[in-house]
């Protein structure tokens, strides 16, 4: 028989909490669906980090720092102690900040290393990541505060499963997200467009594609994507500035998937938030916090460029 | 104005170009040496760490400046050479200076164990990777409890060289001494592998590995190398930083030393050795000045001005300076005044200009 143990990931000890000498089946689903939430907020940053590496070739280490960001400006509109806006009109509020908040970054910042080796956006979105997270706990203070959403608590019956409302919300928006994304990256000719930008520059400028001004709109986007991660996660649970660390964890996930696939960021970030919960549930919770690293490190090792790989063999 | 002339090709690879600089270092190595008679406690201190951090530095200068293999992951190898050292001090009763020279050794080792799957990695991968590695690190110490202390930690024996104990907080001098003792000799070899075939292999790895290849260079073993010598100069830095914390554990490597690690070299100036001691000078001056900063606030609108994060939110907004304005960092922007002073009045606005210049994907390779 399998013992309850102390200390799983936030939403599992929920579901442990709730199924008490239930049936290993029940606690079983338990843990995956709430490992598939979690995971679902993996993704969703991983895939703010797919779409900056797809549409511009740079790695965005920031983009979980602009999740928290974002949680923080919903937060900020949201909340009766700060602005007290009805919760759909601050979710667009911060969504459509967070674009312009993205999209102003990429306009005053990043542009002046355009061309730049990639080592220097790394340097650069870490140095980001890092001064976000003090202007968010200089504004927000750090203390963790949670988000006053609708769908934060209420859960929903299915026989013996019973699942949290947020976590079935994550589940959904992620993969009506991804769908979106793959759609526009494949179907549209912005879309087309942002994966020449990122291939091959100078050819993109060749073809009459402003390249600058796509990877403005790319940053707009990944801005946006990290609100609504930020949103979502913090309705699941609470926020404080160091929430932005998740990104390095979502990091390993898009990298895990292959980087710069976007179905791959989510597969990869559902394999991580799978993992954790298992991995503290049977194997000790020590392991849960190593486990996602140590796929990536096998990955790595095994298929470098990730399970989806992007990479086409090319001699020149 | 001043000019060069070149009589032989010697004189390209001496160790300084001319007597000048020879006497300039020597001036300020004398300074160095002097400095315990100058400094109260507390700052001798201080001047210890910048010493230790110059240290680690020049570890991860010579792999991301010299050898263009960016690591996120150094905290990792400075917790291997301070715990190793630490181990082979306690338990196998070794003295200092012989637990330190295979502290270097060990972590070398282990830096070229990580390179070999890592050299099948470029660019960007490398550096996750190599992030991973280190926050698997901070776990590894906690489940290795039996060697490591795990949570609790390990305190650091204490060090008798040739009948003196040289101790942080007894001795803080010796210590200093120590320190830059091991500095020197890091300095000058790093300074003699760049003047060997060797360390223009690094440079030509780091420029194109593709024509490096085509000039004869055995990439994997070169960048191998690269990773053992690195990681055996950090280990020596870990070496001392443990003895300088005196207590440590898993808590003191995380991966914000990793990442404080790579920001200091690039504040520093990526690709010289001075980079590394101007980073070091930085990562050390930055807590103080906001010390004084805030005891003078204090002074003037009393209560206290406490902001946390301060440290970290000054230190990225430097370095987010440094990449947009100064790639080259502190050591560039000497060098160029220094070329300016030289060439007076010949010396032209566009001479810094950076080349323009395209990415392409590293997808499609």
């Amino acid at each position: 028989m399998l013992t309850t143990r102390p200390g799983a990931q936030d939403s599992s000890g929920r579901a442990q909490g709730r199924c008490d000498g239930e049936t290993g089946i029940v606690e079983t689903l338990q843990l995956i669906v709430s490992g598939l939430a979690n995971g679902c907020v993996y993704g969703l940053i991983a895939l703010g980090f797919a779409l900056i590496y797809k549409a511009a070739e740079q790695v965005n280490f920031a983009q979980g720092d602009l999740m928290m960001f974002g949680a923080f400006v919903a937060l900020g509109l949201a909340n009766e102690s700060h602005l007290g806006l009805p919760f759909w009109v601050a979710c667009i509020g911060a969504i459509a900040a967070m674009a312009v908040f993205g999209w102003l970054l990429e306009r005053t910042v990043l542009r002046q290393v355009f061309g730049q080796p990639q080592i220097a956006v790394v340097i650069l979105t870490i140095a980001l990541g890092f001064l976000l997270r003090f202007i968010a706990g200089i504004i927000w203070g750090h203390d963790p505060l949670a988000l006053e959403s609708p769908i934060a608590g209420v859960n929903q019956r299915f026989g013996d499963l019973v699942l949290g409302l947020d976590e079935l919300a994550v589940i959904a928006v992620t993969l009506v997200l991804t769908a979106f994304l793959f759609g526009f990256f494949s179907r549209t000719r912005l879309g087309i467009a942002m994966q020449a930008s990122s291939q091959n520059q100078l050819a993109a400028y060749y073809m009459g594609i402003p390249v600058k001004r796509i990877h403005g709109l790319t940053w707009a986007l990944a801005g946006a994507i990290a609100a609504v991660a930020g949103i979502l996660f913090a309705s699941k649970g609470s926020i404080d500035p160091n929430t932005g660390l998740l990104g390095i964890k979502a990091f390993a996930a898009a990298v895990i998937g292959g980087f710069g696939s976007l179905p791959g960021a989510l597969a990869g970030g559902l394999i991580v938030g799978l993992i954790e919960p298992f991995a503290a549930r049977y194997v000790a919770s020590g392991y849960s916090q190593i486990a996602p690293y140590a796929v990536l490190i096998l990955v790595l090792l095994f298929r470098p460029r990730g399970l989806f790989a992007q990479a086409h063999a090319k001699k020149v | 104005m001043r000019t060069a002339l070149k009589t032989s090709y010697v004189q390209d690879i001496r160790l300084f170009p001319d007597v000048r600089r020879a006497l300039r270092y020597a001036v300020l190595l004398a300074l160095a040496a002097a400095l315990p008679l100058l400094l109260d406690d507390f700052l001798l201190g201080e001047a210890t760490n910048v010493l230790i951090w110059a240290i680690a530095g020049m570890g991860l200068m010579l792999l991301t400046g010299h050898a263009g293999q960016a690591s996120l992951g150094h905290a990792a190898f400075l917790a291997v050479g301070c715990y190793a050292n630490a181990i082979l001090m306690e338990r196998a009763g070794l003295p200092f200076a012989a637990s330190f020279l295979a502290a270097g050794v060990i972590t070398g080792l282990v830096g070229v164990l990580v390179a070999v799957p890592a050299l099948r990695l470029h660019g960007i991968y490398l550096a996750i990777a190599t992030l991973a590695l280190s926050i698997l690190t901070e776990d590894i110490i906690v489940l290795a409890e039996p060697w490591t202390g795990g949570v609790i930690g390990l305190v650091a024996p204490d060090i008798t060289i040739a009948g003196a104990e040289v101790d942080r907080y007894g001795s803080p001098g010796l210590f200093y001494w120590l320190c830059l003792a091991v500095a020197l000799i890091v300095t000058l070899g790093y300074r003699n592998v760049l003047r060997t075939p060797l360390g223009r292999a690094f440079v030509a790895i780091r420029d194109s590995e593709i024509s490096a290849q085509a000039m004869g260079i055995n990439v994997a073993m070169t960048k191998a190398l690269a990773f053992g010598l690195s990681c055996m100069v950090t280990g020596w830095a870990g070496a001392l930083m443990g003895h300088f914390f005196y207590t440590f554990n898993h808590e003191v490597f995380t991966v914000i030393i990793s990442i404080q690690l790579l920001v200091m070299i690039v504040i520093g100036g990526l690709g010289s050795i001075q980079g590394a001691y101007w980073g070091a000078l930085v990562v050390g001056v930055i807590p103080q000045a906001i010390n004084i900063a805030r005891d003078g606030a204090q002074a003037a609108f009393g209560g206290s001005v406490l902001i946390p994060g301060i440290e970290t939110g000054i230190f990225m907004t430097l370095l987010i300076v440094f990449i947009l304005f100064e790639p080259r960092g502190i050591h560039g922007r000497i060098e160029k005044w220094r070329i300016y002073v030289e060439l007076f009045p010949l010396c032209r606005r566009d001479m810094f200009r950076r080349q323009k210049s395209f990415l392409k994907t590293e997808r499609m390779r």
